[in-house]
């Protein structure tokens, strides 16, 4: 009983979405401030780090070609890397401001994996479209956790990161399988379903 | 007055008005949430649920949204702006 591949689509904007708005709430009143419980320091990390878990099973059970799945995996692994990178800065295990370029990292493997794997042109389909947005979008809105690594106290980085967020989370909440995009759907893409 | 009074209390200005944005962000949220069922009742399928499965009746853009706001609204913002203003000079 698996659910619609648009449907996993819009169950990860709502995670993205989570974490946009913590990461929105922890760059309007600082590290200090949001790192003052425990649990709250740990919260977004965390779920950078379940996402990527939960893009496994994504890979395995909803990808049809090498491509997609190589795509899939590698998002998985670089979320799974950012969030981990996190944490461990967090805990102390980890001391290397260095760390830090893990989350730039996973955003730029993922804009550069979901513009490679999608074969199609922007007005293909919805998705395709989504696709290249959510790419391009991806690749620009590394440049936010990047500039975050080299100057942590600047707030406004982070807070570009968390906007970043949204607008992928927005994207992901309007794919659908098989849609038009500004009225193009190629014939080849099949029969909108709704 | 002296200026380090004046810069304290600008600074509890600040904090307070940092405050109030943790306190809109999850109304904000749902409240995006609302518009957009509004806009695309059809993403709702609550509201035709006769004829269709489990994934279309439990995951429904629009109410995912609004979960997100409430969630953020009675989990995470009470405590943060708590937090903010302990920070804040008294």
């Amino acid at each position: 009983m698996q659910p619609p591949a648009e449907h996993v689509h819009w169950l990860f904007a709502t995670g993205f979405l989570l974490l946009a708005l913590c990461l929105l709430a922890r760059a309007i009143v600082g590290a200090e401030v949001w790192n003052a419980r425990a649990w709250r320091a740990y919260l977004w990390p965390s779920l950078l780090f379940g996402l990527g878990i939960l893009m496994w099973p994504v890979m395995v059970l909803f990808t049809n070609s090498t491509i997609h799945m190589v795509a899939h995996g590698a998002w998985a692994q670089t979320m799974m890397l950012a969030g981990a990178a996190e944490l461990g800065l967090l805990r102390g295990k980890l001391h290397s401001r260095a760390w830090r370029f893990c989350l730039p990292l996973a955003l730029a493997v993922s804009g550069a994996a979901l513009l490679v794997h999608e074969q199609n042109g922007w007005y293909f389909a919805r998705a395709a479209f989504l696709h290249h947005a959510l790419g391009w979008t991806a690749l620009i809105g590394a440049v936010f956790p990047l500039m975050a690594a080299i100057r942590p106290r600047a707030r406004v980085w982070g807070a570009g990161l968390a906007l970043t967020l949204v607008v992928i989370s927005v994207f992901l909440y309007a794919d659908r399988d098989v849609a038009p995009v500004f009225g193009h759907l190629s014939p080849l893409a099949g029969e909108p379903h709704r | 007055m002296s200026t380090q009074l004046i810069s304290e209390q600008a600074l509890a200005r600040s904090r307070s008005a940092r405050a109030r944005l943790v306190g809109v962000l999850g109304p904000l949220t749902m409240l995006g949430g609302v518009a957009w069922g509004f806009l695309q009742p059809y993403r709702l399928t609550v509201l035709h649920p006769h004829g269709q499965g489990f994934w279309w009746l439990l995951v429904e853009p629009p109410l995912l949204v609004i979960g997100v706001g409430i969630a953020f609204a009675l989990l995470i913002a009470p405590g943060l702006i708590e937090d903010l203003e302990d920070a804040t000079p008294r």
